[in-house]
């Protein structure tokens, strides 16, 4: 299991053409997963994702049928689903290929998940910035509408359930799933203290789930082969196969579906076309997105893409968004620039994020400039140890995370900037 | 997560705190001009909105409808602008003020015909915005965050806009453009009608 079956679970269609029709999904099998999860029980349903192994594909990486068994059976309240398709990390963009090239592979989880948590009523949360998106989502969910595979009497099961496109308006935070929830029922996305967690307390105060787009787009293939099938694909604890957003200096930047634990070394060469300039000219790789700690060469050389491996390398799965960096790249620089988004996204709600992304993005900036001292490296090393684990949500740690480990692995850099008021490159 | 620029509104941290804050008051504006209102095709694109949420949850309507004002109202929304939505929806204006300094796509002062949005986040740092973003700054003649006199042009700077795989980005009103060069945003811009 080295992520090369060429197995797709949820990129199986997008390179059809009119991929986002409903004509070609059910030409390619579209819905008949849905046919099959009418014909189980709903605890069934959860069974089956829970034996998948299937872990949340936003970046948190929570077991997906755990989540969905949490939500209270006898409760006379009405549940919620929610997709999240806020995709706003930096060096992510795998769902919008999704949104606007399956989206009725979307739209069929999402009937099969409700099905399985009795929601009739769900919510996709695209960002704002995806207007053509959106658009192409709301014309496959028309066509679901007008085909009655949505609405009052679900492909004639008698089951209830409505589906909406809700656009976001541009703040990152809402990818954190409460934040998400309070910008859904129109106020500022600033996330919520849990507990109380969605599954409880969540969508006007009712039981909600909220998955990523590639969570519910890897259900259908869960349901259609069942969750042993998809558990064999990928390595222990890392089950599936998972979207590699791969951006920066490789020669062929793209999104590719392959297995969990597919070396890193393989999907950069075998599928991204290899690092620009060759693989001695790589320097660093940031693996899940920017608010991963960066991998250095040597650990690239090694290192395989999965939970386990990366956390046992000091960094994160995330969204896997791998962000490739060479040579010519000045770290401090790099490093510099994440910070201003995170200062910029802070939603000011906890005083250790709002002050302490303001305050690692100045003394970020100070280095960057030539005019930081030594001690401003352990500086930044203080002021994030008083954000981490000390804030409602983990945008504070994502915007800390990436200078301890940039300071981690690429120290002297950050020491060259301060002896010599310059990048050691270029 | 669009607006990178500092120069104005800014937090003793260094914060921006949106468009309002330097000399260009609520009240000042609410003097000056009438309050809008939607057009019968707008309204009818509202009422759709409100189905699509429990009917004693107006309020989730908030984010959409200001998307809409936006577009019916000439690309951004001036305070009368959000007050209208409040009383739309039927919730205190303050909620809508909250909401409309939050995000940074709602517009609170005027954009060009052709709103220039540039991603210069990691990924397309890594692959040439810097120079994306001079090319646009010399051919437009504008700098970051500002708008040409004619009114033609807005060029803001912006966070990830998750084309990462086809970086360098950038957005134009409601379309991407990817996979830039400094050639062929020139080019682009020449060829906007």
């Amino acid at each position: 299991m080295s992520g090369q079956s060429g197995t797709k679970v949820v990129y199986k269609n997008i390179h059809l053409e009119n991929s986002h029709t409903l004509a070609v999904s059910k030409a390619n099998g579209g819905y008949q997963a849905m046919e099959k999860a009418f014909g189980m029980t709903p605890a069934q349903v959860i069974d089956q994702v829970k034996k998948s192994g299937i872990r949340g594909r936003g970046g948190a990486g929570f077991p997906a049928g755990l989540k969905w068994s949490f939500i209270p059976k006898d409760d006379p309240r009405p549940k919620y689903l929610v997709c999240n398709a806020d995709e706003g990390e930096p060096g992510t963009c795998k769902d919008r290929e999704i949104l606007r090239g399956d989206p009725h592979l979307l739209i069929e989880g999402m009937i099969i998940t409700a099905y399985a948590i009795n929601a009739q009523r769900a919510y996709i949360y695209i960002r704002g910035e995806f207007v053509r998106e959106a658009e192409v989502l709301q014309g496959a969910i028309d066509e679901a509408y007008a085909a009655g595979l949505l609405g009052e009497n679900v492909a004639g099961r008698g089951m209830h359930f409505d589906l909406a496109v809700h656009r976001g308006a541009g703040a990152y935070v809402c990818g954190e799933e409460t934040g998400l929830i309070e910008s859904l029922e129109g106020k500022k996305g600033q996330p919520r203290l849990k507990p109380p967690f969605p599954a409880n307390i969540g969508l006007y105060d009712c039981p909600t789930v909220v998955n990523n787009v590639e969570t519910l787009t890897s259900v259908p293939d869960i349901i259609t082969k069942g969750g042993d099938w998809y558990s064999g694909l990928g390595v222990a604890n890392s089950t599936g196969t998972k979207l590699f957003s791969v951006s920066g200096h490789v020669n062929k930047p793209g999104n590719y579906e392959v297995e969990l634990g597919i070396p890193l070394k393989t999907l950069l060469n075998d599928y991204a076309g290899g690092v620009r300039g060759g693989w001695e000219n790589l320097k660093g790789v940031i693996p899940g997105g920017s608010s991963t700690p960066i991998l250095t060469a040597s650990q690239c050389e090694t290192v395989t893409m999965d939970y386990d491996a990366l956390a046992k390398a000091g960094s994160m799965l995330g969204a896997g968004s791998v962000i490739v960096v060479d040579k010519s790249v000045c770290i401090v620089r790099a490093i510099a620039r994440l910070s201003r988004f995170y200062r910029h996204e802070s939603c000011g709600q906890c005083t250790p994020c709002r002050e302490g992304t303001g305050w690692l993005a100045q003394v970020m900036g100070r280095l960057e400039a030539g005019k930081g001292t030594m001690k401003d490296i352990d500086m930044l090393l203080d002021i994030s140890g008083n954000i981490q684990g000390k804030t409602i949500c983990a945008l504070g740690d994502a915007a800390a995370m990436p200078i301890v480990g940039a300071i981690k692995a690429f120290r002297e850099e950050f020491e060259y900037h301060v002896e010599h008021g310059r990048c050691m490159v270029g | 997560m669009k607006s990178t620029d500092k120069s104005i509104g800014t937090t003793p941290n260094g914060r921006t705190d949106k468009n309002w804050g330097d000399s260009r008051s609520m009240s000042a504006l609410q003097k000056n001009s009438e309050t809008p209102r939607f057009s019968n095709e707008a309204m009818q694109e509202a009422e759709r909105i409100f189905k699509r949420y429990p009917e004693d949850k107006r309020q989730s309507a908030l984010l959409p409808l200001l998307h809409l004002a936006q577009r019916d109202f000439g690309g951004w929304l001036s305070p009368q602008a959000l007050d209208y939505v409040a009383e739309v929806i039927g919730i205190p204006p303050i909620r809508v003020y909250e909401v409309a300094t939050f995000y940074t796509m709602y517009n609170l002062k005027p954009v060009g015909k052709y709103h220039v949005q540039v991603c210069t986040n990691i990924s397309c740092w890594l692959c040439g915005s810097d120079g994306i973003m001079d090319a646009l700054t010399g051919k437009l003649d504008l700098k970051i965050g500002d708008s040409s006199d004619d009114g033609r042009f807005t060029l803001t700077e912006v966070e990830c806009l998750g084309a990462c795989a086809n970086a360098p980005m950038l957005q134009i009103n409601d379309d991407y453009y990817e996979d830039l060069t400094p050639e062929k945003v020139a080019d682009l811009i020449d060829r906007l009608p």
